[in-house]
């Protein structure tokens, strides 16, 4: 007897506020906001525009030999490469030790929620400047073991990004309905290998993108526990440039922030298409 | 004459054929944890138990509180108070501008361009920071930096009249900020989208104004995310080595510094457990701070649901 | 001239126009809802009188007094919205306060008006309750004591129970009109939900693409529907094509009796619209003049009647809904084949 229901309407303010009726946007003050907006910019650019100019330097004009430079100076470049190769390490490293231990606390350890949370949470409590101060010895075994390649820093960086990724891929296994499918898998049956790698993983790749960039974006930001330990990362071999050659050390800086930006957008418009999507009943 | 047949029901979950799968089902995911917990052990906690445990104990090795008590002597506890200083002011700054940014950004469009770019900037800035934005402070307002330059030449103003200030601590507190801001936006965005705009509309219609909306509730309904923001904020700039290491390269004046400088000059026989102190006493300050940061946020959870 | 008049009112966003040259008129102390589909602009419409829109064109008066301009905190309207509006940093008791504290009336006489309204919305108990401890009924009647606290001059309802489970609906629909009557208080209802706007309502607005279809009592609404839209909107409705043919209308071949066919040119193709109960099933014995020859295919007990869908012959083997009392529920099962006839009542006709 009563007419079809609505349209679940869409909700016009961010995401997990289903329900909320959509009201057509108030118009706020927009000056003060624009003003706001530009004072900020101008405060958050000049230094960047500044980077540019002092890169660019030279008597009589412009150039771009500094720019040139950090593809020419051997120490940059293999610091480059390391740090990328960082970077991949450290996301593979994230993804093995944390996808398997967030859907198991999912699945069927609800009680070790709690615990491990925290213990993911840990690295934010603990400055890297005192972390090295503990983890000093225990590299000492590690290179010892495994040689002394800057690679080695891969074991340590995983423990950096752990709160960011943990966070991000347990949010992204609460917004499926993990429990069913994996239960619906294995009715058809899927060991738990498949079912991790078959039915887990390509539901959650949203979060898993997530995670990877921000473990490459603060990878590739690291400098206190390379420093530290004595190895040449990027961001370390930045600061021993800037003693050199200051020019080439500011460029390769504004080239590393412009990289992380352009790393982050993009970053943006993956988590969106594949956020958390509800079921809408029709009819 | 057959004996009626017990009713089964089925067990919930994965069908079992017996107990020997049971159990091994029970252990199979502890099993699966026990990697992560090894590693997370190695590379976390028994560095974490080193310097705790090496904050009380001595050059012998024997427990003791006296190197504890040497963090109360005037040289270290003078690092404490700067580095508390600096995280005071920069937090404080960065979460009364940063909430004005922010408020910025959120009356517009949430999928729109702007947001998207100001949120990545924010990421950089705030997490990727360090050198790079010691860099970027040398190249603006360094020596030969663009503005000391244009100031200098145009409008005759020297920046460092007074002694060169940008490799020391008004230098750290302004750098700070630089990233402090877009951590703020970051932490309090998602509170301020949290507030609802029926709660505006509501006020109105009872009678209210704009003012009377910020006075009574929007105020009061973000202040626990604000404070806690602010309080992630001080921890974020206390425990913050990078930009510092780069900047400043004679002197410590704050404790990370100090920590750097006993991992890289020799040591002084007598101290050799001092820089565990100091960590030991970074990590207390932290661990306040990061407890009181919880509660609010279950608070903030709370009302801005 | 009645109280709160809406004149004329057009109101469009980036292009798309939501209301058309909208009127309404509520007379002192009724109850007018504004009933149709999503993005017909009844919220729209409720908005621009609560003054958090400005309407392109058109007057809205209160009272005699055009108050087109005025802002929203001085148009002395109490609101209550969809979901999530009470302020979730203060009490039950906070929140109905809240308009009188903005008055600066003082603590003792505010404290007792919110006791009053309490009591009226029947949620003593729960006065020191913060909002996210109440359950959504109870938040919407809060929400209700926190509108009526400063005693407006009207009161307007954004789909109140929307957001509500079916229950607690239909409960607090009865709870809403007992207030307002009691206390007399013109009010604007705004809803999607036909059942309650014809339940609630002193008259229904049917209101589809920016304008007024129809504005009439429920009953009027229901049995003589204005246009094709309102007759299809309200209540379920069968749609036989044929032709008209004087005071009768021509469906293959049948002439049925529809005095309101005289209106439109003899031989033109029209509908006629049949409600569920304004249809009698005879045994069919293929003789019946004026009847439509089917077949019954299911049936659904509703509780008071039985639905029936059942398969003319004709129409290209239409379905048809007929509701009949339960108790003749024996006499038309599945597969019985049967004649079916107009109710005395005039159908509706509508050019096809």
């Amino acid at each position: 007897m009563t007419a079809p229901a609505p349209d679940t309407l869409a909700s016009t303010a961010a995401p997990g506020r289903r329900g909320a009726p959509a009201a057509p946007r108030r118009r706020r003050p927009g000056a003060a906001r624009w003003l706001v907006l530009l004072a900020f910019g101008v405060f958050f650019l000049l230094p960047l525009f500044a980077m540019l100019e002092f890169s660019t330097r030279q008597a009589g004009g412009r150039s771009f030999a500094a720019w040139r430079a950090i593809v020419q100076d051997p120490d940059l470049v293999s610091a480059i490469t390391i740090s990328l190769e960082l970077a991949a390490l450290t996301v593979v490293g994230m993804l093995l030790l944390v996808v398997p231990v967030a859907t198991w606390v999912h699945l069927r350890l609800p009680h070790l929620r709690r615990p491990i949370e925290f213990i993911c949470l840990l690295p934010l409590t603990i400055p890297a400047i005192v972390l090295v101060v503990g983890i000093a010895p225990i590299y000492a075994w590690v290179t010892y073991l495994l040689g002394d390649s800057p690679l080695t820093l891969a074991f340590v960086y995983v423990i950096l990004v752990l709160p960011y990724a943990y966070r991000a891929i347990d949010n992204g296994l609460g917004a499926i309905d993990l429990r069913t499918l994996a239960e619906a898998a294995r009715s058809l049956g899927a060991a738990w290998p498949t079912v991790l790698a078959r039915v887990v993983v390509p539901n959650i790749r949203g979060a898993l993108v997530s995670a990877s960039f921000l473990s490459v974006a603060l990878v590739l930001g690291e400098f206190t526990l390379a420093s530290l330990l004595n190895f040449n990362n990027l961001q370390v071999t930045i600061n021993l440039l800037g003693k050199r050659d200051a020019p080439v050390s500011v460029a390769v800086s504004l080239a590393a922030l412009l990289l992380a930006f352009v790393l982050l957008l993009m970053l943006s418009y993956v988590g969106r298409r594949r956020g958390s999507s509800g079921v809408t009943e029709e009819g | 004459m057959t004996a009626p047949q017990p009713a089964t029901t089925a067990a919930p979950g994965p069908a079992s054929s017996g107990t020997g799968r049971r159990r091994s089902g029970r252990i199979v995911p502890y099993l699966a944890v026990t990697p992560f917990l090894l590693y997370v052990t190695v590379f976390l906690l028994y560095p974490t138990l080193i310097v705790v445990a090496g904050a009380f104990t001595d050059d012998a090795n024997r427990p003791t509180v006296t190197t504890l008590r040497v963090l109360t002597d005037g040289v270290y506890l003078r690092a404490f108070a700067r580095s508390i200083e600096l995280s005071a002011v920069t937090a404080a700054v960065g979460a009364v501008l940063g909430a004005l940014l922010a408020w910025a950004v959120s009356s517009g469009p949430p999928d729109g361009p702007l947001r998207r770019g100001v949120m990545a900037a924010a990421g950089v800035l705030a997490q990727f920071g360090g050198v790079t934005l010691a860099f970027a402070f040398i190249a603006t307002i360094g020596l030969s930096g663009f503005a000391t330059v244009f100031l200098r030449d145009h409008l005759g103003i020297d920046l460092f009249t007074g002694g060169v200030w940008l490799f020391d601590l008004p230098g750290l507190m302004l750098v700070y900020t630089y990233f402090q801001i877009p951590l703020m936006v970051l932490v309090f965005l998602p509170a301020l989208d949290g507030l609802r705009p029926q709660w505006r509309e509501a006020v109105e219609s009872l009678g209210g104004s704009g003012w009377e909306y910020w006075r009574y509730v929007a105020g009061p309904v973000l202040l626990p995310a604000f404070l806690g923001a602010a309080l992630l904020l001080f921890a974020n700039a206390f425990s913050a080595y990078a930009t510092a290491a780069a900047l400043v390269s004679q002197g410590s004046p704050i404790v990370p510094l100090k920590i750097r400088g006993f991992l890289t000059s020799e040591v002084i026989l007598g101290q050799q457990n001092l820089g565990k102190a100091l960590g030991f006493g970074m990590v207390v300050v932290v661990a306040v701070v990061m407890a009181l940061y919880a509660l609010l946020q279950r608070r903030a959870a709370r009302w801005l649901r | 001239m009645g109280y709160l008049e809406l004149r004329e009112i057009k109101k469009s966003f980036g292009g798309v126009l939501a209301l058309d040259g909208l009127n309404l008129d509520l007379a002192a102390g009724e109850l007018v809802s504004l009933l149709g589909p999503s993005g017909c602009g009844k919220t729209t419409a409720l908005r621009i009188v609560a003054g958090f829109e400005a309407a392109d064109q058109g007057r809205v008066v209160v009272d005699g007094k055009d108050i087109t301009g005025v802002p929203a905190n001085r148009r002395d309207m109490g609101m209550v919205f969809q979901a999530y509006s009470l302020f979730p940093n203060m009490t039950a008791l906070g929140n109905i306060q809240f308009g009188l504290r903005l008055r600066d009336v003082p603590t003792s006489s505010r404290k007792q008006r919110a006791a009053e309204l309490l009591e009226l919305v029947g949620l003593v108990a729960h006065s020191a309750k913060y909002p996210h401890q109440l359950s959504g009924g109870q938040q919407q009647r809060v929400a209700l004591a926190r509108a009526l606290a400063i005693q407006p001059k009207i009161l307007l309802l954004d789909e109140p129970l929307s957001a509500l489970d079916a229950k607690v609906r239909v409960t607090l629909r009865d709870e809403i009109r007992r207030i307002q009557s009691e206390l007399g208080i013109t009010t604007l209802f705004v809803t999607h939900d036909q059942e309650e706007a014809l339940a609630l309502s002193d008259r229904v607005g049917v209101m589809s693409e920016g304008r007024v279809e129809q504005l009439d009592t429920p009953a009027r609404v229901y049995r003589e529907p204005a246009t094709p839209f309102v007759a299809q909107f309200v209540g379920v409705t069968n749609a036989l094509a044929g032709v008209a043919d004087g005071d009768a209308v021509l469906v293959d071949g049948h002439r049925l009796p529809a005095s309101g066919a005289a209106g439109h040119p003899r031989g033109a193709a029209i509908r006629l619209i049949v409600r569920p109960e304004e249809i009698r099933l005879r045994p069919d014995d293929g003789s019946i003049p004026g009847a439509l020859p089917g077949m019954i295919l299911t049936q659904s007990f509703l509780g008071p009647v039985m639905r029936l869908t059942l398969r003319l012959e004709s129409q290209d083997g239409q379905l048809l809904r007929v509701d009949v009392p339960s108790r003749e529920a024996e006499q038309h099962a599945p597969g019985s084949r049967v004649a079916v006839e107009l109710a005395a009542r005039s159908p509706i006709v509508v050019p096809a």
